[in-house]
Parts: C-alpha cells; sequence; structure tokens
C-alpha cells in the first residue's frame, strides 16, 4: 500500500480519538481524583492511605491470594498445555473448550456454583462422606477465594504456554536428545526456556485480575473476607468517596504496571500473545 | 500406554474442574425445590416461570443489545484502527498497540471506575448508552488482537494490483483485503460479543439505576437468593451456543471428507 498522509490520517483519526476520550481521558481522571481532595487542592492523602490499618491488611491479604493462585494456576497448567500441545488437538476447538464456552454461562453463576458444591452439605462433602473420607470445610475462608481465582483465570495460563510449547522447533528438541540429553535434561535446558515467554505472560493474565477482584471474595469468602477491590468498590458504590477510591486505584496501578513492565522485558517479540 | 492413560486422567480432571460449576448450574435449573441446598425432584416448571418472568426477560434483551452493538462497533473501528496501525511507522506502531491493550491488561475495576468518573464529569446520563461506550472500549483490544494478524499477511501487491486495474481504494479494500482478513474480523466478533455478553465488573460501575444486564440483575440477588429462573435461563444459552459450536465445526469437516 502507497503511503498516502492524508488517507493515513484519516483513516487512524476515529480510533486515535476513541483511543484518547475513552482510555487516556478516564485513567488521568483516576489521577485527577486520587491526588486531589474534595476541593480541589493537591494531596497525597488518598494514596498514603493505603499504609491504614485495614487498607494495608486488605492489600496484603489480596497479594497472598492472588500468588498461591498464580502458583496454583501454573503448576495445573503447564502439564495440561504440554499434554495438548503433544494431542495434536485442533488449536481452535481447544480455545473455545477451555476459554469461550465456559463463558456463555455467566461468571458470577458459575462462580457461585462453586458454594452449590463446597457447601458443608454440598455436592462435594456428600461425595467425601459416600467415601468415607473427611468432609472439606473451606467456604467462606481464604482457601475457596484461591480456588475461584483458580477456576476462573486458570484459562489465560493455559493459553499463553500452550502458544509458545506449540511453536518449540521439534528439531531443536530433537537435536538436545541425539546429543544425549534425557528427558529431564531436554525439558529443563531446552523446552522449559523456549516457553518462557508464555510464562509470563500466564503469570500477569492471572496475577491482575486475582488481585484485583471484588466479586470473588464476596461470592466465596463469605462477607467478613475484604480484598483490596472490596475496599475501592465499596468506596465508589457505597461510601461515594471518589477521591480515596481513585487514591487506592493508583496504589494498584502501580502494581499492574511493575508487572506489564516484566511482561514486556520477557515478552519482546510478543510471542507469549494469548491468541 | 500408561503414561498416556494418565495424561487423559489429568485432562479429564481439569476438564471437570472448569464444568462441574456448568453441570451444577443445569441440575439446579431442573430442582423442583427453591432453595439450591437441596434437591426437591425433577421439574421444569422454572422454565416455564422463566418466560413469565419480565425483568429477567427484560435484564437479557439489554444484555444482547449491548453485546450485539458493542461487538458491532468494536469490529468497524477495530479493523479499520489495524489498517491505520499498519500503516504506521515503527514507534508510532508501537505506542498505538501499547495504548490499544491498556484496557485487557488493566485490571477491569480500574477501567470500570475511569469511565465512570469520566461519565460523572461529563454530565452523561448513567443507562444504556454509557454501558454501551464502555463495552465497546473494552472489546476493540479483542478485535484488534484477532484482526492484526490477518492484516499484517495480506499482500500489499495484490491491493495495488487492483488499483492499478482501475479499483477505486475502497472497492480495492472489499474485494481484495477484506476476503482475506475476514476470518480474523468474524473470531474478533465472536470474541467481543462473548467478553461483552459475560462482563460484570465494568456494567456494574458504569450503569444507572434501573438498567439490568443479567449480570448485574445476578449480583443483586446473590443476597436474596438466586432466582431458579436464572439457571433455567443459563442453561437454555449454554446448551444453545453448544449445538451452535457443534454445528459450526461439524460442517467444513464433513465438506473437506466428500472432497477427498
Amino acid at each position: 500500500m502507497k503511503p498516502n498522509k492524508l488517507t493515513d490520517r484519516l483513516l487512524s483519526a476515529p480510533y486515535l480519538l476513541w483511543e484518547a476520550i475513552f482510555i487516556i481521558v478516564p485513567l488521568g481522571m483516576v489521577f485527577y481524583y486520587g491526588l486531589t481532595d474534595r476541593f480541589g487542592a493537591f494531596t497525597m492523602e488518598n494514596v498514603v492511605a493505603i499504609m491504614g490499618a485495614e487498607h494495608a491488611k486488605a492489600l496484603w491479604l489480596s497479594i497472598a491470594l492472588s500468588l498461591a493462585s498464580t502458583v496454583v494456576c501454573f503448576l495445573l497448567a503447564y502439564p495440561l498445555a504440554m499434554i495438548l500441545a503433544h494431542m495434536n488437538v485442533s488449536q481452535h476447538s481447544f480455545i473455545v473448550l477451555i476459554f469461550i464456552l465456559p463463558m456463555w454461562m455467566n461468571f458470577l453463576l458459575r462462580t457461585l456454583a462453586w458454594q452449590t458444591l463446597l457447601e458443608k452439605n454440598g455436592v462435594i462433602n456428600n461425595i467425601l462422606e459416600f467415601l468415607h473420607m473427611p468432609p472439606l470445610a473451606i467456604i467462606n475462608t481464604p482457601a475457596a477465594i484461591i480456588l475461584g481465582m483458580v477456576y476462573n483465570f486458570l484459562p489465560f495460563m493455559v493459553l499463553p504456554i500452550y502458544n509458545s510449547l506449540v511453536k518449540v522447533d521439534p528439531n531443536v528438541v530433537n537435536a538436545a536428545r541425539d546429543l544425549g540429553a534425557n528427558e529431564i535434561q531436554t525439558f529443563f535446558k531446552i523446552i522449559f526456556p523456549l516457553t518462557i515467554p508464555g510464562v509470563i505472560s500466564g503469570i500477569t493474565m492471572v496475577f491482575v485480575p486475582a488481585l484485583t477482584t471484588f466479586v470473588i471474595s464476596k461470592l466465596l469468602g463469605g462477607s467478613k473476607i475484604l480484598l483490596i477491590g472490596n475496599v475501592i468498590e465499596e468506596e465508589f458504590t457505597q461510601a461515594g468517596n471518589w477521591h480515596l477510591g481513585s487514591g487506592l486505584s493508583i496504589v494498584l496501578m502501580v502494581f499492574i504496571l511493575f508487572n506489564m513492565v516484566i511482561s514486556a522485558i520477557f515478552d519482546k517479540n510478543g510471542e507469549g500473545n494469548m491468541l | 500406554m500408561i503414561k498416556t492413560t494418565a495424561q487423559k486422567i489429568y485432562v479429564g480432571l481439569i476438564f471437570l474442574f472448569l464444568y462441574a460449576p456448568i453441570l451444577t448450574l443445569m441440575m439446579l435449573s431442573f430442582n423442583a425445590s427453591r432453595t439450591r441446598a437441596k434437591w426437591g425432584g425433577f421439574s421444569l416448571k422454572w422454565y416455564s416461570a422463566l418466560f413469565r418472568n419480565r425483568e429477567i426477560m427484560q435484564a437479557l434483551w439489554n444484555t444482547l443489545l449491548i453485546a450485539f452493538v458493542a461487538s458491532l462497533v468494536a469490529v468497524v473501528i477495530g479493523t479499520i484502527a489495524c489498517i491505520a496501525i499498519n500503516r504506521m511507522g515503527r514507534r508510532a506502531r508501537a505506542v498505538m498497540m501499547g495504548i490499544t491493550n491498556i484496557p485487557m491488561l488493566d485490571a477491569e475495576i480500574v477501567t470500570g471506575i475511569s469511565l465512570m468518573l469520566l461519565f460523572i464529569s461529563f454530565g452523561l446520563k448513567f443507562g444504556l448508552g454509557t454501558i454501551l461506550l464502555s463495552h465497546i472500549t473494552f472489546c476493540i483490544p479483542y478485535v484488534v488482537l484477532s484482526v492484526m494478524p490477518r492484516i499484517k499477511q495480506v499482500d500489499a501487491s495484490v491491493y495495488e494490483a487492483a488499483l492499478d486495474l482501475g479499483a477505486s481504494p475502497v472497492k480495492a479494500f472489499f474485494k481484495v483485503v477484506f476476503p482475506d482478513i475476514l476470518p480474523g474480523v468474524l473470531s474478533g466478533y465472536l470474541m467481543a460479543f462473548t467478553i461483552s455478553l459475560d462482563d460484570f465488573i465494568i456494567t456494574h460501575f458504569t450503569k444507572g439505576a434501573g438498567v439490568d444486564t443479567l449480570s448485574t440483575k445476578i449480583y443483586t440477588e446473590v443476597k436474596k437468593g438466586i432466582k431458579p429462573e436464572m439457571y433455567a435461563l443459563s442453561t437454555i444459552i449454554f446448551v444453545t451456543v453448544l449445538l451452535l459450536l457443534f454445528l459450526v465445526n461439524k460442517t467444513p469437516q464433513e465438506k473437506s471428507k466428500l472432497q477427498n
């Protein structure tokens, strides 16, 4: 296509405008509200509020639970991605089955269904009782929240790992074998390092939504466990203190930005892209 | 042999984990008892009650309307954006892609509150319109994600040949480029539609009082207890999509078999 200054501008104008109005300006407003008080004067108070006992506790709990669920997701997802990559299932039907189809059943209902499964007299405990095994009492505990996070975000970890595994050149693996590496050596020296972009991308895709969720904790954690997402949500919808809510969001954005920078460093070519 | 069996069991267990809640919801839709705590026998009453429930039907209509319009607009803007970005210099392209990915990589709660603050300061009335604008915004990145690879593969010389043979740029685009990128556009549309349909968080912050999608309706019902009609509706939607996907995946394979 021949470069043509005018058509280029006309082509990019609508999208540039959209990006500016609905992405850049709104983020600017979060910063504006977060860094001012009721009277519009500059203040760091709303950001520093994260150090307050309750907020700090919610933030630490969020970090701990999201790290735990990221680790569990990774441990479950890597073997699954390896098996699926070897099975030669069609990539399209795999994405549909693991990622798109479940979304047609509402996300809130799917998460709520875990209540039915996990309850004292729920499905899982009935099965455990039948097998003469001790009952599982994790509903309304942090463990149930981790389970909810893993359930909701596991596909985000599987897809990028799977995509980077499929791209590993079989000749490289064969060369390692020919040169005398056993399976374990081949995995740790060849396959795993080549899939690190996918792993990092998976970690980002799981950690950010887990860190910032307020729904999963509300649905599976009872009403007593507050994550940082719950605190922010309440500031906006109940307390009506947008300044404090925005200030705390700025803190969250620092974590997200940190996460994005790390994934950009490891994944320069966009190899670990989701789809 | 043992290894492949173990692998199959592992895959089976993960799929059980992912689909157990879905099966549970389907079971609940046939439960005669109103509470989800106990099984009161098989019944279809929630299915007939569903169609008499005005509120749920209105929420369903809102949800489908928003998903349909938002993904359509997102596909148009996103596809034009891909063409434009593809013609930019390297640095401009990197900046544009970076900004494009923000709604996808950023936390949904931050996207939600940032749009809420935007609409408040513009003095927009919260309702279907604000939900629609928000959905278009977070759908665009998914469209770009699936259209961009296709645009990159398009052979520029074919487009130029069409121009040389006298086609107008618009005609050349629709006759030559568009058929090539169509699969990407369609999968982008499907993706955007699905994500819009399933969204709760961003809708929660950008909806007005009295306007509900299925997600926000379910959320307000959580405390009182979900109406079983909701399970019936989800089951109908899920089974319909499952059948559609099955049909779509079935036909091309049979065609290619016939050709062979």
